[in-house]
């Protein structure tokens, strides 16, 4: 079973405080840390656990400029045989992203292509599904759980409130991932070094062979949210704060 | 020009996506068409009349509940009928169709949308980026159609008008039935021991617990607050609560008299699990967690430090 699995690296912004540069076009990323996408790490999580099980390879790609290498070295660190770097900045657009990945995957030999189900930056959820249709394969997007058949496999989908689906598609297929499909393993700062020795190959857009694409989406401004309505807060150290908490509570005829 | 909307319904049923879906088609002041396919679709259709100028009704056995079979129907009705829009939920069913279905037409698409602004014959629309704290526009390329696929609970059912539509049945558009991805069945979700639909006051939490080993912390504050533990979907990612106990879009929708939210940043898919209790509070140490602007009362501070203070003050006024 040889697996492709992208991934992206994101600002890591749920906790952090999140700021629209003046521009407009963009966050102000300089205070942020980054990470590898939460559902690309189950993806990658998911490709080695077949390898273990079935043997093949698993490639992982990226786009971006050379700082978004740690992502790969981490999927490396974590199993993966190979990585592919296409040399550019990200595109804002999906459509122009799913282009330049179609035009990777088609290279090389793949039985599965895995996605994260979606990206903690942008929550798009569209570029696996749009890499499938260029590629022309079959696909299964927020999948929850995988059994390999012989020439196809079950995919599990998460639908509303508890639900699953199952469908039973032809390999090769591209699934996209969604969390707590498994327990992805930790990765240690020496495996990050000692995966250094791993190929981590790096294409341009020209190698890669796309030309100029028309975004199907451009980005016209980014801004705060109104202040909409708030809590009333509760002040005071924990203590303070959970006494007046509970007498609140009390009060209602919660408690 | 019509605005074309996909009615995702299953086992029998709409789901509620389909009409805020039409909400938001009505919004856009053009005729109202939606879709309606699958295998014994009638009564179905009826109801989503009410609300649509017209319902082009695509009975077919062949489709059989498959999203690749909903994408093709779709995909020659797009093409015979030339809709200004298409618009349906960015659900999981509408994020397996919608984006084949811009790749198919070579259509512009649009995900998650929060707000639908057309501007002459363009199409501008509003996400919600970065877990909630940006907004960002976005104009669409031009075309004859835009895809277009909305929140779930950002475009309220409840403004719908009523328009009585008439009902047009198509003929079979599938071709032949899907050969490479087909539709094995549904699984239900496990019946566990609790049931947190049931519970008055729900002590909840999120990714802000840590550590498995903090668990018990919020267990024993339930209990000790006469209610039942709960959590966020990371939490079960992680393994640490049994699905069971989520609430959410993908796990339980909530009515409690009380949720205290703990370490929960509220992202919208948990929101629309819990948002009709009665009495929100949260506690997070980011004060600009979007959970805030749906609870009635916040503290900002640790987790850890406040569950087990809190536990102490319930105690002392239960005596």
């Amino acid at each position: 079973m040889d697996v492709i699995v992208c991934v992206r690296k994101v600002p890591d912004t749920a906790e952090a405080d999140v700021m629209v540069e003046k521009s407009g076009k963009d966050i102000e990323k300089s205070r942020l840390t980054f990470t590898i996408n939460e559902w690309d790490n189950y993806a990658v999580e998911e490709a080695i656990q077949m390898k273990e099980k079935y043997g093949g390879t698993v490639t992982v790609v990226t786009v971006g400029q050379k700082d978004v290498e740690d992502v790969l070295r981490r999927s490396l660190a974590m199993g993966a045989d190979k990585a592919i770097r296409v040399d550019m900045e990200d595109p804002d657009d999906a459509y122009t992203l799913a282009n330049i990945l179609c035009a990777v995957i088609k290279n090389q030999k793949y039985d599965l292509v895995l996605f994260g189900a979606q990206s903690g930056d942008f929550n798009r959820g569209v570029t696996g599904a749009m890499v499938a249709r260029m590629l022309g394969i079959p696909h299964a997007t927020m999948v929850n759980g995988i059994e390999v058949l012989d020439g196809s496999i079950k995919a599990s989908r998460e639908l509303e409130g508890g639900l699953n689906e199952i469908y039973e598609i032809k390999l090769p297929a591209l699934l996209t991932i969604q969390t707590g499909i498994n327990e992805p393993r930790y990765v240690s700062i020496s495996g990050i070094r000692k995966a250094r020795q791993k190929p981590l190959e790096v294409l341009t857009p020209s190698d890669v062979g796309v030309g100029s694409i028309e975004p199907m989406i451009v980005l016209d401004k980014m801004y705060m949210p109104p202040p909409g309505k708030l809590a009333e807060f509760i002040a005071g150290s924990p203590e303070e704060a959970a006494a007046k908490l509970a007498s609140i509570l009390k009060g209602k005829g919660v408690l | 020009m019509a605005v074309f909307v996909f009615i995702e319904h299953r086992e029998g049923k709409l789901m509620d996506i389909s009409f805020e879906s039409l909400s938001a088609a009505q919004k856009l002041n053009d005729t109202v068409v939606a879709v309606v396919a699958g295998e014994n679709v009638s009564d179905l259709a009826e109801k989503v009349a009410k609300y649509a100028d017209k319902v082009i009704v695509a009975e077919d056995p062949k489709i059989d509940t498959n999203n690749e079979a909903y994408t093709r129907v779709l995909n020659e009705l797009i093409k015979k009928e030339k809709p200004k829009v298409v618009i349906m939920g960015h659900s999981s069913m509408g994020m397996d169709i919608a984006p084949a279905l811009s790749v198919d037409l070579g259509l512009p698409i649009a995900t998650d949308v929060v707000k639908i602004n057309p501007e002459g014959g363009k199409i501008k629309v509003t996400r919600s980026i970065y877990n909630g704290k940006v907004l960002a526009d976005y104009n669409l390329k031009n075309a004859d159609t835009y895809i277009i696929t909305i929140r779930a609970g950002e475009f309220s059912a409840d403004d719908l008008k009523e328009k009585n539509g008439k009902i047009e049945i198509v003929d079979s558009l599938l071709k032949d039935e899907v050969a490479d991805k087909k539709f094995v069945g549904y699984v239900q979700p496990v019946v566990g021991a609790v049931d947190i639909t049931q519970a008055d006051i729900l002590v909840s939490v999120g990714r802000g617990i840590k550590d498995k080993e903090n668990i018990p912390l919020a267990e024993e504050l339930a209990k000790t607050m006469g209610g039942v533990l709960s959590c966020s979907r990371p939490i079960v990612d992680y393994g640490w609560l049994p699905k069971e106990r989520q609430v959410g879009t993908s796990g339980k929708t909530v009515k409690p008299k009380l949720y205290l939210a703990l370490g929960i940043s509220g992202a919208f898919q948990h929101v629309a699990g819990m948002k009709g209790a009665n009495m929100i509070v949260a506690v997070n140490k980011d004060p600009k967690a979007p959970i805030f602007s749906v609870a009635q009362y916040g503290i900002v501070d640790d987790i850890l430090k406040v569950i087990p203070a809190l536990t102490q003050k319930v105690k002392e006024i239960k005596g």
